[in-house]
C-alpha cells in the first residue's frame, strides 16, 4: 500500500504527480481495477467578485497530523490499496491546481467513496485558509467553504 | 515549567496582530480563559475554533503546561 500526503508552495501538476506515485509505487501492478481523482482549480470568480490572486496558509503541524488521520480513516472504511493527497499552500493564482486527491482500488466503490470522503474531511477539517486578492482592489479572508455533499 | 504556545491563525492572526506568543499558567484555565487573559479588549468571533496540540478542541476545554494552543477561522481549504 502506497502512501503520499504533501503540502507543497510549488506549482502543483495534478497529472504528472499521479503518473510519477504510480510508477514509483505500482508500476505493472494489476491488483487494483479502480483509479479516482479529484482536482481543485482556483476560480477567477468567487461570490460575485473577480478574484486575482489568493494565499494560502496553514497550521504546517496540525495540517500533517490531520491529513494522516483522514487518509487512516479511509484506509481502515475502505479497502483501499494507494492513496495519493497533495495540497497547495502560498500564493496561488486563477487556473492553478489547489488540490489533488487520488485514491486506487480493486473495484470502482471505494475508488469514488473514499475519494469523496477524502476531499470532504479534508475541506471541513484540515487547517487550511484562503485568503482572496480582488479585482476592485483590497483583500477578504473566504469564511466559509461550499457545502459539498448534494444531498 | 507552566508555559503554554499559543498561535493565531488567518483572520485571527490579523485581529490580534500577533503569530504566536506565550504565557504562563497560573491556575487552571480552559481555552476560552485563555483567550481573555491574553486579549481582555478583544472578543474571540464567535465562529473561531481552538485545537490543543494540533487537535481540535473546545473552548472549555482546559489547559495544561506544555500545550500548544491555536485559536483560528472556520477552516477553508480544499
Amino acid at each position: 500500500m502506497a502512501r503520499l500526503i504533501k503540502i507543497q508552495t510549488d506549482a502543483l501538476a495534478p497529472w504528472q504527480e499521479i503518473v510519477d506515485f504510480q510508477k514509483e509505487n505500482f508500476e505493472g501492478h494489476a491488483d487494483f481495477g479502480a483509479t479516482a481523482t479529484f482536482v481543485g482549480t482556483m476560480r477567477d470568480l468567487n461570490e460575485g467578485d473577480e478574484v486575482l490572486e489568493m494565499t494560502l496558509e496553514h497550521y504546517p503541524a496540525m495540517t500533517s497530523k490531520q491529513l494522516e488521520a483522514i487518509v487512516d480513516k479511509a484506509c481502515a472504511k475502505w479497502p483501499v490499496i494507494h492513496t495519493l493527497l497533495i495540497h497547495r499552500v502560498g500564493e496561488i493564482r486563477p487556473a492553478d491546481p489547489i488540490v489533488l486527491v487520488a485514491v486506487w482500488s480493486a473495484h470502482r466503490a471505494a475508488a469514488f467513496d473514499a475519494s469523496r470522503f477524502l476531499m470532504e474531511a479534508l475541506k471541513h477539517q484540515a487547517p487550511f485558509w484562503k485568503k482572496e486578492g480582488l479585482a476592485s482592489g483590497g483583500s477578504r479572508w473566504v469564511d466559509k467553504n461550499t457545502a459539498g455533499k448534494a444531498d | 515549567m507552566q508555559t503554554v504556545k499559543i498561535l493565531y491563525f488567518a483572520s485571527l492572526r490579523e485581529l490580534i496582530g500577533v503569530a504566536e506568543t506565550s504565557f504562563d499558567l497560573t491556575s487552571e484555565t480552559d481555552a476560552a480563559s485563555l483567550w481573555q487573559l491574553l486579549n481582555p479588549t478583544i472578543n474571540l468571533p464567535e465562529s473561531s475554533l481552538v485545537a490543543i496540540n494540533q487537535s481540535y478542541a473546545s473552548m472549555d476545554s482546559m489547559i495544561s503546561a506544555g500545550d500548544e494552543v491555536a485559536f483560528f477561522p472556520p477552516v477553508t481549504g480544499g
